[in-house]
C-alpha cells in the first residue's frame, strides 16, 4: 500500500544566476543594486526539491505538495507563472524579503509559522523539503530551524535521493565529503530533507498542471502576510564584491610541448 | 565575558580532522583576542579520549565530551542532541566548530534549540582592539563578501576548512568531563557510504591541484569529429597522475543527463560554480571552460589558477587565472601526460 505524505517545500527566489549583482547599503542593511528589477528564479536547490516533491506525490496517491515562499509577493508572482507550470502545488505565500542578508532564524520563524497554520496538513506525514542551501545567503540554516520548531527531529542535508519502502520508512543518500553519499534509514515521516541536484530532470511544462494551480495561486498571494523580518542583533560592516582582478598573462602560440613543461613545472612546484 | 566552546566531531579512528585542529586555532585566537576569554573543547564521537589528549596543551580550561556508540555516526538526532548539551554544559556564549557535512547538517538545529544564532561558511572570525567579534562569510554564492557583528548568543559559528592555521600542539593526557544528552527514541540508522568505484572515485577535497573540466571536451574539434573517448582517457589519466581532484562546469554534467556523448565519470557532485562547490585548493587548472562571468565563482578559493583555451575571450582565464594558455586542450594534455608518467 503506497504511503501518504503531506510534503512541505520551502523556497523562495534568487536573482537570475546570470545576472551581474552589486552589493549596496541601505537604512535597513545591505541588498542589492535593483533587486527588485533583476529578473528572478526559484532558488536552484529549492526548484529540485520541488520536482522530487511532485515525484514523491505522483508515485504516492493521496499524497500533497505545499509550496511555502517568503519573498516580495509580486517578484514572486512572476516567478510562480513559469513555476506553476512544472509540478502541481499548493502556494502558501509570506510577503517579506528574500534577500541573502536577512537573519535565518527570523526566516525560519516565520515559515514554520505558516506550515502550522496551514489547513489539513497532518505532521504526522509531514516530510518538510526544501533546498540545502540557497543561492542568496547560502547558509542552510533555515531549514533545520524550521524543522526544530516543528519538532522534527530526523534531518537530512544535501540529499541525491529518497527511495520509500511500501511501509512508509525510507532510504535516503545525502552528499557528504570526498564526493561520496551516506546511506541512511529513516522510520517514515515527519523528517525533513534539504534537496542537493537529486536525479530528476526538470519537468516539461504541463499547461493543464499550470491551469490547476492558478486556482490557488492568486489567492494565495493576495492572502500573504507580512513577514517580520527585522534582523535583530544582527549588523553588517561591510558588504563587498572582491576587489582582486588577476593580471592574467595570456600565452598564444607557444608550441603545445612547452606549454606541457610549464603546467608539469607548475604543478611540481611548492 | 565571553565564553567559547570549541565543537568537533571525532573522526571514526579517534582523531581529529585537520578542519577541527583549524578551527580549534580560530577559537584560541578569538579567546586570546578577547583578553583571555575561557575557551572549552567539547568532543562528540564513540570515543573522545584519544582527540583530547592531543589537544590536552592547546589552553582550554575544561575538556567535555559526549561519548558512546550511538555518537559515532553522523546522525541529526544524536548529534544535536549532543551539541546543544556540550554548549550548555560550557556555558558557551560562542561555539566555534568546523564546516563538515556532519556539523552542517547538526549545528543549526542546535542553535535554534539553544535560542542563539547561527552562521555557517565563516571564513574568518575574530576580536578587534575593543572587544568587538567580527565574522566573514560569502552571500550569493561566493559573489560578494559580508563583515557582520551580533549581539544575540549564543553565537554558533562554522568555520570553512583552510581559513586557520591547524593546531599542532603537543600531545599529553587530559580529563574529560562526560556530559550525560538524553536521547529521543532513534528513528535513523545510518547504514553506510556509497562511494563511486575507486577508478570513478574523483573528487579529494585534499589535492594539490582542482582540474576543472568544461563542455569543450565534449565538442567537435578542428576534424569535425567529437572525441569522448580520448577526452575521457586523459582527464582520467592526468587525474591519476598527478592526483588531482576533478571539478567540472555545468554544463559538462547537464550533458551527462541528457545521454549526449560525455564523460561516464563526471556527475553533479563534480560540478563547481554557482549551483555547485566551491572547493578549496591551493591550485587549479580550467579546461575547456567558457562559462559565463558569473559562473567562475567555482574558483573563488583556488589560490593560483591557470587556464587552456583555443579562444583567448574564455571568461574563466581574463582577469581571473594567472596564466591562459591559448591551445588545444587535447594536444597540451596528451603531452603533460607523457611528462607526468615518464617521472
Ligand atoms: C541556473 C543556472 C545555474 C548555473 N550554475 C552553474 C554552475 O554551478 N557552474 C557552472 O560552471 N556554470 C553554471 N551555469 C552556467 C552554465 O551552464 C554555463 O553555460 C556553463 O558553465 C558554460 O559551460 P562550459 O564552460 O563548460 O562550456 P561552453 O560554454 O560550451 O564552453 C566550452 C569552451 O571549450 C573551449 N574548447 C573547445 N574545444 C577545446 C579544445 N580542444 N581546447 C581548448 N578549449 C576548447 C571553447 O573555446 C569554449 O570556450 C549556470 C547557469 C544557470 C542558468
Amino acid at each position: 500500500m503506497p504511503s501518504v505524505f503531506h510534503i512541505v517545500v520551502c523556497g523562495s527566489i534568487v536573482p537570475d544566476p546570470l545576472q551581474t549583482l552589486e552589493p549596496i547599503t541601505t537604512p535597513t542593511g545591505p541588498a542589492l543594486k535593483n533587486e527588485l528589477m533583476l529578473p528572478a528564479v526559484l532558488d536552484p536547490w529549492a526548484w529540485h526539491a520541488l520536482f522530487e516533491a511532485a515525484n514523491l506525490a505522483k508515485n504516492n496517491p493521496g499524497s500533497k505538495v505545499w509550496l511555502v515562499a517568503l519573498g516580495p509577493k509580486a517578484k514572486l508572482q512572476q516567478v510562480m507563472m513559469s513555476v506553476a507550470q512544472k509540478a502541481p502545488f499548493e502556494l502558501v505565500v509570506i510577503d517579506g524579503p528574500a534577500s541573502g542578508f536577512t537573519e535565518s532564524a527570523e526566516v525560519a520563524s516565520e515559515l514554520a509559522a505558516a506550515i502550522t497554520s496551514i489547513a489539513g496538513l497532518d505532521k504526522t506525514k509531514l516530510l518538510l523539503f526544501g533546498g540545502w542551501e540557497s543561492a542568496s545567503r547560502g547558509a542552510g540554516t533555515t531549514l533545520p530551524m524550521v524543522g526544530e520548531r516543528l519538532g522534527i527531529t530526523d534531518q537530512f542535508q544535501g540529499v541525491d535521493q529518497i527511495s520509500v519502502q511500501p511501509d512508509g520508512s525510507f532510504e535516503v543518500l545525502e552528499r557528504i565529503e570526498g564526493g561520496k553519499h551516506q546511506v541512511s534509514t529513516c522510520a517514515g515521516a515527519p523528517a525533513l530533507l534539504g534537496w542537493a541536484t537529486g536525479n530528476l530532470p526538470e519537468p516539461p511544462n504541463n499547461p493543464q498542471v499550470g491551469m490547476a494551480n492558478m486556482r490557488t495561486l492568486m489567492p494565495a498571494l493576495q492572502k500573504a502576510k507580512p513577514a517580520k523580518v527585522t534582523n535583530t542583533g544582527l549588523a553588517y560592516a561591510s558588504v563587498a564584491l572582491p576587489k582582486q582582478r588577476r593580471e592574467t598573462r595570456i600565452v598564444k602560440d607557444m608550441p603545445a610541448d612547452e606549454i606541457a613543461q610549464e603546467i608539469v613545472a607548475w604543478i611540481r612546484a611548492d | 565575558m565571553e565564553s567559547i566552546l570549541f565543537l568537533a566531531c571525532v573522526e571514526a579512528d579517534g582523531s581529529l580532522a585537520k578542519a577541527a585542529r583549524e578551527a580549534l586555532s580560530a577559537a584560541k585566537n578569538l579567546a586570546a583576542g578577547l583578553g583571555g576569554a575561557p575557551l572549552v573543547v567539547g568532543l562528540i564521537g564513540a570515543e573522545v579520549q584519544s582527540a583530547a589528549n592531543a589537544l590536552a596543551a592547546c589552553g582550554a580550561a575544561r575538556f567535555l565530551g559526549v561519548a558512546g556508540a550511538e555518537f559515532a555516526p553522523s546522525r541529526y538526532t544524536t548529534d544535536t542532541a549532543a551539541a546543544t548539551a556540550l554548549a550548555k554544559a560550557a556555558g558557551a556564549t560562542i561555539v566555534v566548530a568546523p564546516a563538515s557535512s556532519r556539523t552542517n547538517r547538526c549545528l543549526a538545529g542546535a542553535a535554534q534549540r539553544l535560542g542563539g544564532r547561527v552562521d555557517s561558511h565563516a571564513t574568518s572570525i575574530a576580536a578587534a582592539a575593543d572587544g568587538k567579534i567580527s565574522l566573514t562569510r560569502w552571500y550569493y554564492r561566493q559573489r560578494m563578501e559580508g563583515v557582520l557583528t551580533r549581539t544575540a548568543r549564543p553565537w554558533v559559528v562554522l568555520l570553512e576548512s583552510g581559513c586557520a592555521p591547524a593546531y599542532a600542539g603537543v600531545p599529553g593526557t587530559t580529563t574529560v568531563e562526560a556530559v550525560a544528552v538524553e536521547l529521543p527514541a532513534l528513528r535513523t540508522t545510518v547504514t553506510g557510504v556509497r562511494a563511486p568505484a575507486s577508478d570513478a572515485q574523483t573528487i579529494r577535497p585534499d589535492a594539490k591541484l582542482l582540474f576543472v573540466a568544461g563542455a569543450g571536451w565534449t565538442k567537435k574539434q578542428a576534424d569535425g569529429q567529437v572525441h569522448a573517448t580520448e577526452a575521457e582517457q586523459l582527464i582520467l589519466g592526468f587525474l591519476a597522475s598527478a592526483k588531482a581532484s576533478l571539478g567540472s562546469t555545468k554544463s559538462l554534467v547537464d550533458l551527462s543527463g541528457e545521454g549526449q556523448a560525455v564523460l561516464k565519470f563526471m556527475s553533479h557532485l563534480n560540478q563547481v560554480g554557482q549551483t555547485g562547490s566551491t572547493p578549496r585548493h591551493p591550485k587549479g587548472l580550467a579546461t575547456c571552460c567558457h562559462g559565463e562571468e558569473p559562473h567562475t565563482v567555482g574558483w573563488r578559493f583556488i589560490n593560483e589558477r591557470r587556464a587552456i583555451n583555443l579562444n583567448a575571450a574564455c571568461s574563466w582565464a581574463q582577469g581571473k587565472a594567472d596564466v591562459l594558455y591559448v591551445a588545444d586542450a587535447f594536444d597540451v594534455m596528451r603531452k603533460v601526460n607523457a611528462l607526468l608518467s615518464s617521472g
